[in-house]
């Protein structure tokens, strides 16, 4: 029997054997069931998934003969076995060389990918069908088609037929190109080769990703591309570990550790694929890259769980590992990537949304009018007494009734003013948009140099939504800060280590980029001046000159993509104090649980940070655009310079070789700092005593890649005192201690962060004391309520209050703006552990709500924690922040920053970018329970409302400010509270959300879109901004530190924050005005045009006749006046760049109703009639009771409205160029050539209008051009008179800028001054008395004060700032 | 020697570096940064005074000129439809009879200056139609002989008579003008006709290059198997009994009738007077008009017209340009005098 041949391949390993063994039994079993059961049995499987998988495969291998009916089941079982929630998964190897239909996978897809969407065979019917989805090609048949019924056809029914067919061709020709690449790059991906094993060879053999299947063994090299997504069984890494970089699916370019699923043991030391033997059983396949819920189900029912650890996905390039073997779980489309690979965003904007609208109304104007044209027709039959010798009657020589000739007449009436409803205008929107896109994304402006990435726009029709914005919800970290962490200062059991020498190092690193605004600016200005002197001097004749120095800096570093460490980063100059006191530590007996040590400890282990070694760097072969543009460690000139001077003052011995050699590390930048040359002079210093003794050839090469720029922060402070991080596997983590001893502690578990936690924990054997010891690091709120015993309970009795010191250094650390973490320990005895572990171990098999158990799990073992110390990791503001979020304030738009952070970091970031200002109200909102919060709002509610009613405020603007914590915020959004803080916040300047989730970044941003109908933009970097970038109108990302999420579900991405004011206040602005005025003029160019036929019916009987040539008509809206508004819609610039950045206020145009709404549309569609009007009366009147024939009279006709509509557009053109002028008269020009070519051309085609010959005497008629003339001028001139009275007599803030921007450059910023503050543009400074201060408002009194040089040099130089308690409920 | 590898490693890098930039920057060009030279013209009250002006002028000055050409045109027009008892033509309109002839007297005061042309005119008439100004046959009517046995469709229902082919097929052709007329001057009680030139009232272009008969010689042989159209009281090819270059689908007549009028009240071109003694124009005088009234228009309250008139650059007489122009003109003047007043009043400060 067939199925017994997996036991003829011979060679099996007992394992496989004896699965082989069950599999025939249970096959036998079941061969017998089919033949006496009734066939419908198989369908009725039972609930149990294990025991269907096997009866299935079981099925499989049974069935010899397939009926058609057989076919079927089989394809519909195959789409159930695809559609469960769970899958079980079975190796290839024994079924090798069957027939497909025994293949126990063989309902999941292959690996070969087919993206395109038609097939040769079938092209064109379904790209039709694809086609007609489009409402304006069904319009444009719809019309086509009345025209072939005689009754109502308006043109010849052929000729109609062109543009649809044009449109449908061309449409067509674009898809057929767009597939034939893809089908190009799919083959291209298929055969890419790739090692699947095969049993009959006993190896590994080449193959292409096509063949891959699911179950296969699949083993993958070092950067090497994987094919599917594979289970990881077993790595080259002796312990199964395999780095992976995903940066071809998030962008994150940082290693990423994958290990072996545990406890297969199958692995050592040659992986042998047939002796696998276990049931795969995993989930059915998702688009979350982050989540893989699997686990392997052993021959013996032990269940091994599996996860997102384990998984290799198709996509991802294999580093620093020699080769890894995988198992195939997901394959071809139904791959993570795959699945992760949506089209390009589709959103429609604001001012789309309003065009619908105003084409509805054009829909009704062209019935009304077709309802005019009827009723009119009908009137007409009417009134001839007889019948006349033109009245045509049809073949029987009947003559239609006038009510049904009059409905006839409706439709053609609709034939004829089809252009009415502007459909190509959809048309021309997205070339215009097209057009912007490329602006914004060349503008150099936007282009970041250290990054060398330029902004990208991801969603291609939202641009001029960039110009409406009113209200910017931005994150902080990463967003407005560089997210570049530099460890500060810390705080060890209540003691405070303030790391002076750092904190100058540091100023000294900001120097030479003097325009940035260093928040913490505590360093002596003095001593930076003679710093800098100091790195000037050392800096040998013959050293490159600054300008290439940093190029050749900023050349090197991309090359080496390591993530977070710049030495700006990595350096960490010891606090003198800390370091005797961890030599006074050291030698102490009691070193095994010296406090001190446990805290370096814990800064060295408790992380996920990966040790990967310089020699063994990445080789990159090609460097793609988005993986060069967010390598992380790019570094500047100052940071060489800087580097120079660090590097000097910490050994007074230079040299010239020296000082290469210190470059030479810099561009390394792996190599940590020191070379042994270096190492030798570094005689006397600032560093640990022990560092110039330990052999340094290990640990130099060190390189260190931390997911969070803060973990690698805090390892980089623990390597400056000592404890160096040596290496980590899943199972182990070393560290080398200041003594030069290894330590090397088991692993026993890593609790994650997450953001409900906000902490996370690593579980370790001590080596010495075999002690098991957690190790806690987190938010200092989520750390201090689990605290038990303070540590220092058995010390001395004056420590004993260690929480409550930490709690105030802590809270100084937030008031200087500093991130503040918490380390704490805790000691596990054995017995809790075992305990704890069956539990986590349940968890990590589940597959259902794992997530869920697994913190659970966490928190069980997370309490009672000693505290050892706390953490101040600087993270610096990014370049010119303040003057944006400044500018951005000035244009009109509300600027509200949501971060995780706490209050007081919070209030001292928003002072320091300028988001809150001296003068302001400050409104702190925090309260614990709902009802004080709903009287804190009413309260503050009724006083800005008094304030705002204030007369004594009137002239001045409201700097009210709101400042609300994450608790306080759940509570004033729930339904009943929202429209007041709604209201509330619409009256703030600026609002500062401090300690909000991510879910409610998102929930702030829906809330206040939806109940204010406002723009909303946001703008993020993380992961944790994602939920908000999507929520609102425009989502930005800042592809910054933090990988590649945000960026990816953006909208548009930029690198910097300062890049968003040009974005919005230029590009914005003017893809707004570009747009409404390209539309509205669109309105008016069709309706201006149809309603010439239109009145030319009141002279025909309303028979609907044309005079004009039909083709010339096609020609006038395809070729004539297409280009023209495209143009303006593309290149149109009302005012210059440098005004609008000048003057933010000109934003405000465009904010809220802006430029294109009712008035505007309408006056538009007036000025339409008015113009066509005058166009076909003037004529009419001239040539009236002559002999003119009836396209002779409608050659001037159309040549009026050529140059009517071009020179209304010539009067809308705010700047002409070069393009503008080739543009418009080459439209000019094409309109003669090709009018008199056809005339010329076109003997007896195209009846009834004959053009020949008619066009070449209407331009011999002198009268023609006279005609021409004054219909013309006639017109445009209300439009122009209104446009010269209106900038005379009240000119718009537009044109006032464009009047400022021709002056030269002094007297125009001496304007500018002026004009703002007529304007009432600057906030007028007031005082913040003016108000009755009640408590619910409070001016800030902390602010800090700017230092004095001698305070900076003074011991506890920011701690004897003023606190103030920013948690007290506010009293109503 | 360390020193000399990292500079060199340096200069490598730096040139790898530089490819990197040139790929991935904008390029720095006018057009991609958006910093073309350009025009930007302001529409102030200042700046257009002076255009307003010239504008104004020119047009006045046009104006006149229009006007006064205008005026010099003289037209006499008559209306001969015979709706009135009074009306000589009376009798013709309201009886079915064939070729009946009435005859309209008139006299000129003075000298209808030549070259004067003779029109006919229809007011009421929708040449227009859209169906009727399809209901004909291009490549009959460019001398394809297919399509005189079988004519296109468009020519529905004029386009098969009993089953033979109409020719020339179709509404337009079928309802030709056929009224025809005679123009006597009385010269002391004599009857002098006044020779009427037929030549070239057609358009160059129809006549040489759209219509052409077919080159069958004699031209009747052509049109066998065919019928004339149904209104017609004779064939085609016997229009012009006269002069036999005129026959068929290139007599002038039929010609002029075919190109359509665009409005319902037209005028066409039946002749042109520019012959012996007549080449100066029409002479004071009296003046008898031999009409033979054969085309109905009564069934559609139409008026049926003769008008002499002599044209000039501009054509036939219309003082509504004339008059447009004089008016748009002062009104630009108006306007830069409203401007300069706004400009003294609202002036930008850095227009001074």
């Amino acid at each position: 029997m067939q199925t017994h041949l997996p036991l003829q391949g011979g060679g099996l390993k007992e394992g496989v054997l004896s699965f082989a063994l069950i599999q025939a039994s249970h096959t036998h079993r079941r061969v017998t069931a089919g033949k006496n059961g009734p066939v419908v049995s198989v369908f009725d499987f039972p609930k149990d998934e294990k025991l269907v998988s096997k009866r299935k495969r079981n099925l499989k291998t049974a069935m010899t003969w397939r009926s058609p009916l057989a076919l079927v089941r089989d394809a519909l079982r195959g789409q159930r076995a695809r559609e469960k929630e769970l899958r079980n998964l079975v190796s290839n190897l024994p079924y090798e060389g069957l027939e497909k239909r025994k293949q126990p996978n063989r309902f999941f897809p292959s690996n070969a990918i087919k993206t395109t969407k038609y097939t040769p065979l079938f092209f064109i019917p379904m790209n039709l069908f694809e086609q007609f989805h489009r409402l304006a090609n069904i319009y444009f048949v719809g019309l086509a088609i009345l025209n072939f019924i005689p009754v109502v056809n308006a043109f010849q029914p052929e000729v109609a037929l062109i543009p649809i067919c044009v449109i449908l061709f061309l449409t067509a020709l674009k898809d057929a190109w767009e597939d034939f690449r893809r089908y190009q790059s799919d083959r291209k991906l298929n055969n890419t080769p790739c090692y699947i094993y095969s049993r009959k060879e006993k190896q590994f053999l080449e193959r292409r990703w096509k063949d891959v299947r699911v179950g296969d063994f699949v083993r993958v090299v070092c950067n090497e591309i994987v094919p599917a997504d594979l289970l990881l069984l077993h790595t080259a890494d002796p312990k199964g570990v395999c780095h992976i970089e995903t940066s071809n699916l998030d962008g994150e370019t940082n290693l990423k550790q994958r290990r072996v699923v545990s406890g297969l043991c199958i692995s050592i030391p040659d992986f042998e694929p047939e002796s696998f033997n276990s049931i795969v059983v995993c989930e059915k396949p998702n688009n979350n890259l982050n989540h893989f819920k699997c686990y392997v189900e052993k021959p013996d029912k032990e269940k091994v769980g599996a996860g997102i650890e384990s998984l290799l996905l198709r996509g991802c390039t294999v580093r620093n590992t020699d080769h890894a073997v995988g198992f195939v779980v997901y394959a071809g489309h139904e791959t993570k990537s795959m699945l992760n690979n949506g089209g390009p965003r589709y959103k429609r904007s604001k001012l789309e949304r309003k065009l619908n609208i105003d084409v509805f109304f054009c829909v009704i104007l062209l019935f009304t009018m077709c309802f005019i044209g009827a009723l009119g027709h009908f009137v007409w039959l009417l009134a001839r007494p007889g019948v006349p010798p033109y009245l045509v009657p049809d073949t029987n020589g009947h003559l239609d009734s006038p009510s049904l000739a009059s409905f006839y007449m409706f439709f053609t009436m609709i034939i004829l003013l089809q252009i009415l409803i502007p459909i190509s205008l959809y048309v021309s929107i997205e070339l215009v948009k097209i057009g912007q896109i490329f602006f914004i994304t060349n503008d150099s402006d936007l282009y970041d140099e250290e990054t060398d990435s330029r902004m990208q726009c991801k969603a291609l029709n939202i641009t001029e939504d960039l110009g409406q914005i009113e209200y910017i919800f931005s994150d902080k970290t990463g967003t407005l800060t560089e997210n570049k962490m530099v460890f500060r200062r810390c705080s060890i059991m209540g003691a405070e280590y303030p790391h002076k020498e750092n904190a100058i190092r540091l100023a000294v690193l900001d120097e030479p980029e003097s325009e940035e605004e260093v928040i913490f600016d505590q360093s002596p200005r003095p001593r930076q001046m003679s710093w800098s002197l100091d790195a000037e001097d050392a800096n040998p004749v013959g050293k490159p000159p600054r300008g290439s120095q940093r190029r050749s800096s900023v050349a090197v570093h991309t090359q080496t993509d390591v993530a977070f460490s710049s030495p700006l980063e990595t350096e960490v100059i010891p606090d003198k104090r800390l370091l005797q006191q961890i030599s006074r530590a050291e030698s102490c007996s009691s070193r095994k649980t010296d406090p001190y040590l446990d805290f370096f400890l814990a800064l060295a282990i408790c992380n996920t940070v990966v040790v990967s070694m310089a020699t063994a760097q990445r080789r990159r072969t090609s460097v793609s655009p988005r993986s060069s543009q967010i390598s992380g460690s790019v570094d500047t000139l100052s940071n060489l310079v800087k580097k120079a001077g660090n590097l000097l003052s910490s050994c007074q011995l230079t040299s010239k070789r020296n000082r290469s050699l210190s470059e030479e590390a810099v561009i390394q930048c792996v190599k940590m700092e020191k070379t042994v040359d270096t190492n030798r002079h570094q005689t006397c210093s600032l560093h640990p005593p022990s560092q110039g003794a330990r052999p340094s050839a290990a640990s130099d090469d060190l390189c260190y890649e931390a997911e969070s720029p803060d973990e690698a922060a805090l390892v980089h402070a623990a390597r400056a005192y000592g404890f160096t991080l040596l290496a980590r596997s899943p199972d182990s983590v070393t560290v080398r201690l200041p003594s030069g001893e290894d330590l090397e502690f088991e692993l026993l578990d890593t609790l994650t962060f997450d953001s409900n936690r906000k902490r996370m924990s690593v579980l370790v054997r001590h080596p010495i004391t075999r002690e098991l010891v957690l190790y806690t690091k987190g938010a200092d709120y989520a750390i201090m309520e689990l605290l038990g015993t303070p540590y220092a309970e058995h010390l001395r009795g004056g420590q004993k209050n260690i929480a409550a010191d930490t709690q105030y250094h802590l809270d100084c650390y937030a008031k200087d703006g500093l991130r503040t973490l918490c380390i704490s320990k805790k000691v596990v005895t054995d017995k809790v552990y075992e305990s704890w572990l069956v539990d986590r171990k349940k968890a990590l098999a589940a597959i259902d709500n794992r997530e869920e158990l697994l913190m659970n799990t966490a928190v069980q073992l997370e309490t009672n924690l000693t505290l050892l110390g706390a953490t101040g990791i600087e993270d610096r503001l990014q370049e010119s922040v303040p003057d944006t979020i400044v500018a951005l304030r000035e244009a009109g738009i509300h600027v509200w920053v949501l971060t995780g952070d706490k209050p007081e970091t919070a209030v001292n970031i928003g002072y320091a970018c300028r988001l809150l200002e001296e003068e302001d109200l400050v409104i702190n909102m925090s309260s614990k329970n709902k009802v004080t919060c709903t009287s804190i709002l009413d309260c503050t509610l009724e006083e800005v409302r008094r304030h705002m009613a204030d007369p004594r405020n009137v002239d001045t603007t409201p700097n009210i400010s709101l400042v609300i914590d994450g608790e306080t915020l759940t509570m004033a959004l729930s339904p009943d509270l929202q429209n007041r803080f709604v209201d509330l916040a619409k009256r703030c300047r600026s609002v500062l959300c401090c300690r909000v989730t991510p879910l409610q970044k998102s929930s702030v941003v829906k809330v206040v879109r939806e109940k204010l109908k406002v723009m909303t933009l946001a703008v993020g970097d993380g992961a944790n901004d994602v939920n908000m970038i999507q929520a609102a109108d425009v989502g930005i990302g800042i592809s910054g530190q933090e990988g590649m999420q945000a960026v990816m579900a953006s909208d548009f991405a930029l690198s910097r924050f300062k890049h968003l004011k040009k974005l919005l206040l230029v590009h914005g602005h003017w893809c707004y005005t570009r747009l409404a005025n390209m539309i509205i003029y669109f309105f008016y160019k069709n309706v201006a045009y149809v309603n010439l036929l239109f009145w030319y019916q009141f002279f025909c009987g309303f028979t609907g006749t044309t005079m004009i040539d039909y083709w010339l008509m096609i020609f006038f809206n395809l070729f004539f006046t297409s280009a023209p508004p495209i143009m303006f819609g593309i290149m149109d610039k009302d005012v210059s760049a440098e005004m609008l950045l000048g003057v933010p206020e000109l934003y405000r145009t465009g904010q809220g109703k802006g430029e294109y709404n009712f008035l505007t549309f309408w006056i538009s569609i007036l000025d339409a009639f008015y113009q066509s009007l005058v166009c076909f009366f003037i004529p009419y009147l001239a040539y009236q009771d002559s002999d003119i024939d009836i396209f002779t009279f409608g050659t001037p006709l159309n040549t009026i409205s050529l140059f009517t509509i071009l020179l209304h557009l010539s009067i809308e053109i705010k700047s002409w160029t070069i393009v503008h002028w080739i543009i418009m008269l080459g439209s000019v020009a094409l309109y003669f050539i090709v009018t008199l070519a056809y005339s010329a051309i076109c003997v007896t085609c195209n009846p009834p209008s004959n053009p020949y010959w008619i066009f070449q005497s209407q331009m011999a008629d002198p009268m023609f051009y006279l005609i021409c003339i004054i219909s013309t001028v006639v017109a445009l001139l209300p439009r122009y008179t209104f446009h010269v009275l209106r900038n005379s007599v009240a000119p718009s803030p537009l044109i006032q800028a464009k009047h400022l921007d021709r002056m030269d450059p002094t007297t125009r910023d001496q304007w500018i001054q002026e004009w703002r503050s007529f304007r009432g543009g600057r906030p007028v400074r007031r005082s913040k008395l003016d108000t009755p201060s009640s408590s619910t408002l409070e001016a800030p009194d902390y602010y800090p004060e700017p230092l004095s040089v001698s305070d900076a040099m003074g011991d506890d130089l920011t701690l004897n700032a003023v606190t103030v308690n920013f948690q007290r409920p506010v009293q109503t | 020697m360390v020193g000399k590898g990292v500079a060199s490693r340096l200069r490598r890098e730096t040139m790898v570096k530089d490819e990197q930039e040139s790929s991935n920057r904008p390029d720095n060009t006018a057009f991609t940064q958006q910093r073309l030279p350009a025009w930007q013209p302001m529409l102030s009250a200042g700046i257009v005074i002076p255009g307003f002006v010239l504008i104004g002028l020119a047009f006045i000055g046009i104006g006149v000129a229009l006007f006064v050409t205008s005026q010099g045109i003289q037209v006499l027009e008559i209306d001969y439809t015979g709706v009135e008892q009074k009306s000589p033509c009376f009798r013709c309109a309201n009886s079915n009879e064939k070729n009946c002839v009435c005859n309209l007297e008139f006299s000129i005061d003075r000298l209808l200056k030549g070259p004067v042309f003779f029109y006919y005119g229809l007011t009421n008439y929708f040449q227009n139609y859209r169906r009727y100004g399809v209901s004909k046959d291009d490549n009959q009517l460019s001398g394809d002989l297919d399509y005189f046995q079988s004519p296109s469709d468009t020519c529905s229902p004029y386009e098969y008579d009993n089953n033979v082919p109409i020719v020339p097929c179709g509404s337009i052709a079928n309802s030709m003008f056929n009224d025809t007329f005679k123009l006597y001057q009385t010269v002391n009680g004599v009857k002098k006709q006044v020779p009427l030139d037929g030549k070239g009232i057609a358009w160059w272009s129809d006549y040489n290059i759209k219509y052409r008969n077919p080159s069958v010689t004699p031209l009747k042989n052509a049109f066998n198997g065919t019928v004339k159209p149904i209104f017609w009281s004779k064939p085609a090819y016997e229009l012009d009994p006269t002069d036999s270059t005129n026959n068929g689908f290139i007599n002038q007549d039929f010609l002029v009738w075919m190109r359509r009028a665009a409005l319902p009240d037209f005028r066409k071109l039946y002749r042109r007077i520019t012959h012996e003694d007549y080449k100066e124009g029409l002479p004071a005088g009296n003046y008898s008009l031999e009409i033979s009234y054969n085309y109905p228009v009564l069934s559609f309250d139409g008026r049926k017209k003769v008008v002499f008139s002599n044209v000039s650059w501009m054509g036939g007489k219309n003082e509504f340009l004339g008059i447009a122009y004089l008016v748009i003109g002062s009104l630009c003047v108006f306007m830069s005098i409203v401007m300069l007043i706004v400009y003294a009043k609202f002036k930008f400060p850095e227009e001074d």
